[in-house]
Order: C-alpha cells, then sequence, then structure tokens
C-alpha cells in the first residue's frame, strides 16, 4: 500500500464521488445542449445501464460471487412499476387480463414512490431468495441466481393478469427523462462508493479475500453477503422500473440471457472490484454497442445498396455488437481479468501498487507472472 | 400400470440423456473448477453439423459421427483458446469467460447461418414407434436409454481402469497434486474437453432428434437441466452427476404429466423452483464429496 500519508476513507469517497458524478453530469449536460433526440435516448439507456452496473458491482465486486440473475430482478422492477403508477384506465388497456377488482387494479401512485415500491418488490423477492442463496458457495451460487432468471422468465411469460404474458406490454407513459436517469446515476453510484467502505461493505471484502479468515475473527458472512445482496436487487429493481418507463414497450423478452450477458460484461470489462469500473463499463459498453448497431445499419444498406463497399459484405449482418462485445470480453479476461480499472477507483491511492489480482481471488494462488 | 411403463420409460430416456449431459460438464469441473456455460454451444456445434453433413449424401451413421467428432473438436478448441490463458484465473474468471464464449458462438451461427429454427434430415426411425400391448413406444426413446446406459458403462470403466481415467479422477481430488506426479496438465485437460465434447455430440443427436429443428439457442434447454442435476447431484463427482441426471429426468417427465394443464407452462418454473429448494437443504448437493476442495 502507499505511504504514510493516506487520505482518511470518507475524503477518498468524497474525492472519487466528486470526478464520477462530474463525468456523468458532463455527460448529461453535453447530451442535453448539443445532441439530437436519438442521442438523448442513447445517453438515457446508458445512466440507466450505470445504475444497473453499480447495483452489480455492489454485490458482485465486493462479495466475489458471480450472479446472473440480477436481470430477473431488473423484470421484476419494470413489471411492478407497471402495476404501481398505471391508473385504473390504463391498466386496462396495457394489462387488459388484470380483473377490476383487484385491489392492484385500483390503486397507483406517482413515478417516485414507484420506483422506490418496484426496488422493494424486488428486496423483498430477493431477501427470501437470498436466505437460500447466502448459504452457496462459488459456482453453485451462480448456477441457483442463473436458474432464478429462468424462473422469472418463465413466470413473466405465463402470469397473464400481471404481465400479459408473453405479449408485449405498450401505453406505459413515458416518465424517465435524462435528468431523472442521470440523478439516479448519480445516487446509485455514491451509495455504491459509500457502501464499499461501509462496515457490511469491509467485512464482505474481507470474506471474498478469505473466507476462513473472516470467519475466525467473527465476521457473520451469511449475513453481510444477505444485506450486499437485497441492497444491490433494490437497485436492480428500481433500474428495472426507470427502464420500463423510458422505453414505454416491452416483453418478457426483454430480460433474459443476452441482457445479462451485457450487464455482466459491462462490469468485468470495466473491472468489478470497483464503482468506478462499473461507471467505465456502462459507459463504454453503451456507447461503443449504439455505435457498433449504427455500423451495421450502414453496411447493410450499403449491402442492400450494392455499393463498392456492400459488395464486400457476403452475408446479412446481425448481433454483430454482441459478437465485438464478447470478443472484447474475452480479451480482457485474458489480459486484464481485474478489467480495465484493475478494481481500482478513480482518484485513489494513485499512487499505490495497481492491482491485477481479480477480487474474489488469495494472492498465494496467483502464477508469479501476474503478481507484479 | 401402462401409464406407469410409459412414465418409466419417458423418464429413463430423457434422464439417460441428461445423465451424459451433466457428465460433460461435471468431467471439466472436476478439473478445472469451470462450469462451463459454453457447453450448450457444443450441442449446438453437433446440432449444426447434423444439418450440414445431412445435406451431402453421406449414409447417416457418418452424419451422425461427424456430428459428434465436430463437437470433440470444438470442445478441445474452445479450451486451447480461451479456457487455457485464463486457467490460473479465478473461479469467477473462467466462469465469466466461458459464458462470453457461449454469447459469442450463438451469435456467430446466428450471423452466419441463420436465427430461425431449420429442419434436419434424421432417418425415419427417429419418429416411428412400435406397439406392445397397449404401449406405444418411440424407438428414439428406447435407443436414448440404451446408447446412455451404454456411454455411462464405457465411460465407468474408462475412469476406472485406464491410466489416463486415473489421472482424471486424481485430478479432481488434487490437481497439483496430480501434476507434481508427472501427469501432464495441458494432455489431461484437453482429454477431459474431448470426453465433454463427445457426450454433447451424443446427446445432441437425440436432443435434436426429439423436434428434428435446430437453432442457435438449440443448447439452451439442455445446458440448464445440466448445470441444474450438477448443483443437485453435487458438483464434484460423476456419480453425482448420474443421478442428479436421472432425477432431473424423472422430475421433469413427472412434471409434465401429472402438473394440471393450466400449471403446464410453468413446469420450468416449478422444476427450479424445486431445486432452490433442494440447495436450501443440502447446499452442497446430494452427494457430498468425500474429498472437497473448493477452489478460492
Amino acid at each position: 500500500m502507499s505511504g504514510s500519508a493516506r487520505r482518511s476513507p470518507l475524503a477518498q469517497i468524497a474525492i472519487t464521488s466528486v470526478i464520477l458524478c462530474g463525468i456523468l453530469i458532463i455527460i448529461g449536460l453535453l447530451t442535453n445542449t448539443f445532441g439530437d433526440r436519438v442521442l438523448v435516448r442513447v445517453v438515457t439507456v446508458l445512466f440507466i445501464n450505470v445504475v444497473l452496473t453499480v447495483a452489480l458491482q455492489i454485490f458482485m465486486g465486493n462479495s466475489g460471487l458471480s450472479s446472473f440473475g440480477h436481470i430477473a430482478f431488473m423484470a421484476i422492477g419494470a413489471y411492478s412499476s407497471l402495476w404501481f403508477t398505471l391508473t385504473p384506465e390504463e391498466k386496462n388497456r396495457t394489462l387488459p387480463d388484470m380483473p377490476e377488482t383487484w385491489i392492484m387494479h385500483g390503486w397507483h401512485t406517482d413515478f417516485l414512490p414507484a420506483i422506490l415500491l418496484a426496488g422493494g418488490v424486488a428486496a423483498v423477492v430477493g431477501g427470501l431468495l437470498g436466505v437460500a442463496l447466502v448459504r452457496l458457495r462459488g459456482a453453485s451460487f451462480t448456477i441457483a441466481t442463473f436458474a432464478f432468471l429462468i424462473v422469472v422468465h418463465t413466470v413473466a411469460l405465463n402470469w397473464d393478469p400481471m404481465t400479459r404474458g408473453s405479449r408485449t406490454v405498450f401505453g406505459i407513459p413515458d416518465l424517465t427523462t435524462l435528468w431523472i436517469a442521470l440523478g439516479a446515476a448519480l445516487i446509485v453510484v455514491v451509495a455504491g462508493l459509500l457502501f464499499r467502505e461501509s462496515p457490511v461493505g469491509l467485512r464482505l471484502r474481507a470474506a471474498r479475500d478469505d473466507e476462513d479468515a473472516a470467519a475466525s475473527i467473527g465476521i457473520h458472512i451469511a449475513w453481510v453477503r444477505w444485506v450486499a445482496w437485497i441492497s444491490s436487487v433494490f437497485i436492480a429493481g428500481a433500474a428495472g422500473a426507470l427502464w420500463a418507463h423510458f422505453i414505454t414497450t416491452f416483453s418478457p423478452a426483454a430480460f433474459y440471457i443476452s441482457e445479462t450477458f451485457v450487464v455482466v460484461a459491462m462490469l468485468i470489462i470495466g473491472g468489478s472490484g470497483s464503482v468506478s469500473g462499473a461507471v467505465l463499463g456502462a459507459v463504454l459498453v453503451s456507447l461503443s454497442s449504439e455505435w457498433l448497431r449504427r455500423l451495421e445499419g450502414w453496411l447493410n444498406q450499403h449491402r442492400s445498396d450494392g455499393t463498392i463497399i456492400g459488395q464486400l459484405i457476403p452475408i446479412e449482418l446481425r448481433g454483430f455488437a454482441e459478437i465485438v462485445i464478447a470478443i472484447a470480453m474475452i480479451i480482457i479476461l485474458i489480459k486484464r481479468p481485474a478489467g480495465l480499472t484493475g478494481g481500482r477507483e478513480v482518484g485513489w491511492d494513485s499512487f499505490g501498487p495497481r492491482r491485477t489480482v481479480p477480487p474474489g481471488m488469495p494472492i498465494a494462488n496467483v502464477p508469479a507472472s501476474a503478481q507484479e | 400400470m401402462d401409464s406407469l411403463i410409459q412414465y418409466l420409460i419417458s423418464s429413463f430416456s430423457l434422464g439417460g440423456l441428461y445423465a451424459l449431459m451433466t457428465l460433460g460438464l461435471v468431467v471439466v469441473y472436476g478439473i478445472l473448477r469451470l462450469i462451463n456455460f459454453a457447453y450448450g454451444e457444443l450441442v449446438m456445434v453437433a446440432g449444426y453439423g447434423l444439418l450440414l453433413f445431412g445435406n451431402t449424401d453421406l449414409a447417416w451413421p457418418l452424419v451422425a459421427l461427424f456430428s459428434i467428432i465436430a463437437a470433440i473438436v470444438a470442445a478441445v478448441i474452445m479450451e486451447r483458446v480461451a479456457f487455457r490463458p485464463v486457467r490460473f484465473g479465478s473461479a469467477n474468471t473462467m466462469l465469466i469467460t466461458s459464458f462470453a464464449v457461449s454469447t459469442l458462438l450463438q451469435n456467430v451461427t446466428l450471423l452466419a447461418i441463420s436465427p430461425r429454427p431449420q429442419a434436419v434430415r434424421l432417418p425415419s426411425f427417429f419418429v416411428e414407434s412400435i406397439t406392445a400391448g397397449n404401449l406405444r413406444l418411440r424407438i428414439v426413446d428406447l435407443a436414448s436409454i440404451v446408447v446412455s446406459v451404454l456411454a455411462l458403462v464405457v465411460l465407468t470403466v474408462l475412469v476406472r481402469r485406464t491410466t489416463i481415467g486415473i489421472a482424471l479422477r486424481a485430478a479432481a481430488d488434487d490437481f497439483t497434486m496430480t501434476r507434481l506426479l508427472g501427469v501432464r496438465a495441458n494432455l489431461l485437460i484437453s482429454v477431459a474437453f474431448a470426453i465433454s465434447g463427445l457426450l454433447a455430440g451424443i446427446v445432441a443427436i437425440f436432443w435434436v432428434g426429439r423436434s428434428s429443428l435446430v437453432e442457435p439457442a438449440v443448447g439452451l434447454q439442455p445446458v440448464l437441466i445440466a448445470f441444474i442435476a450438477a448443483v443437485v447431484g453435487g458438483m464434484e463427482n460423476l456419480k453425482g452427476a448420474v443421478l442428479g441426471g436421472y432425477l432431473l429426468g424423472f422430475l421433469w417427465v413427472g412434471l409434465q404429466t401429472w402438473l394440471p394443464q393450466a400449471m403446464l407452462d410453468y413446469r420450468n418454473a416449478v422444476l427450479f423452483g424445486i431445486v432452490i429448494v433442494i440447495l436450501l437443504i443440502r447446499p452442497e448437493g446430494l452427494i457430498r464429496p468425500v474429498y472437497s476442495r473448493e477452489r478460492r
């Protein structure tokens, strides 16, 4: 670690918060001033992705366990926010199979409380599931979260009164503005930084680095994991509510394996060990996948027009962005397994040693080549 | 009585496939502590092998053989290109790498072949059935029972009697020690992946044979089942994998047979729900490892 003149944790959190929030605010202001409608939409999604990725970081980065189930909580948040925000007339249109006699049908509230309630529903479901999950380790944990993703997907596909089944829900009021998404991202970034240095966060990271040693000094590992888990899924649920009221029309297919892959990719590319990594990954992947999608459209256009560039493309391009992101992710996992930020926060111990060891791995297991 | 026999045959047929699938996953996990998410894509490779070789005028047994070989080759290449460089990373790094490999392969197939399901040419016995008394038995069900039992026997002999099999089991217990005793790690891991690909290829033929369609996501359902069976059976041993596979086969067919019509669409959710409950009671799976080394 670096020399004697270390800043206090709170001062470091403040510095990192200012830098990360500053970057996000600048992105927001620039988009608002110079961007067209399309760019505003792209950046709004980017901010929602920041919320989601930081949610994942809070759990994965601090506990060292991989969750492939967070998109399920996003789905829970998205659907439950509909139950809370839509007026009875809107429900007749958007969720026509919901019986009018249900209390759910008549009751509705404003957007802000609905976001919190949506997160709350996700947290309650996640809290119950978490009781079972925190007892699992390593791969079993990840598989169980993945199983949960499938459970939620299946339920969403079939629970017609509450989700309209496999059909698309539409006519959701467009309430998530650029500023609301930015605000949520800022709150979550600061919360993630505070959590990391909080007593629970520190204990959790101790358990991540050495489970036995952490247990031996009296850390209740299951408890700290559970707390991080429900905090994390609460935010994922809230992100779902934000997304639902931004996209205004979606179906259960929007919350499944490829979406899980994208959010995990964001975190891993940026570096799961730090909130800065989550933000960096979300920004990079959101912007580059938008850019790749445009490139794909442009190339396909050329192909159908039969121009010189178009003749170089033998087949219609599909899923270009996913392929590029997957390759980028594999290269990063090989070359820099702790992600681009190496698990460090910006403005934090800038002169200290670079951390190249991924979280969840004791130093002793690392081959000498990876130790600097 | 008839319905019971029918149930048993369906369950053994499906359970056998699941058991092979799970074994393919566990044989790699035992050594590398890697849950291979891209395992489903090996099924996909063999499935598309059936499609591509099936469009030539090769005899069908050759088509099947080449498809299985394609899966084996894909498994070995996958290990060499993606997993070997991250072998010394954490278990998490490998897990996420396999997720990326899976997404990559699916999207490449989507791009290069087609996102739509395509019909595979299959020999007629895949759709025929024989009648015995009141029973109508599909030949493909009987064939998959025979093939899976045969594969299990061969694999058991391999693992128990041959040098490479003993090395595989030793490596699953303690990989470092096994290497110190002079077993070549790269060779051993390649063999494990080859076995994994072989099993995925065998499963693919029967799995694709059930619907005679192949699509980029064809490996998803079998690999999910294999994950769950592996966790339920206990990740670390081959017996657990077989037990877990058959158990899930019985559960799945049972749910399909006895779940009320209205609940049928939820059977995925019910199955995975049951699994979460099993994990709550026995977090280490049904068969606890005698000698467990969690890689951390």
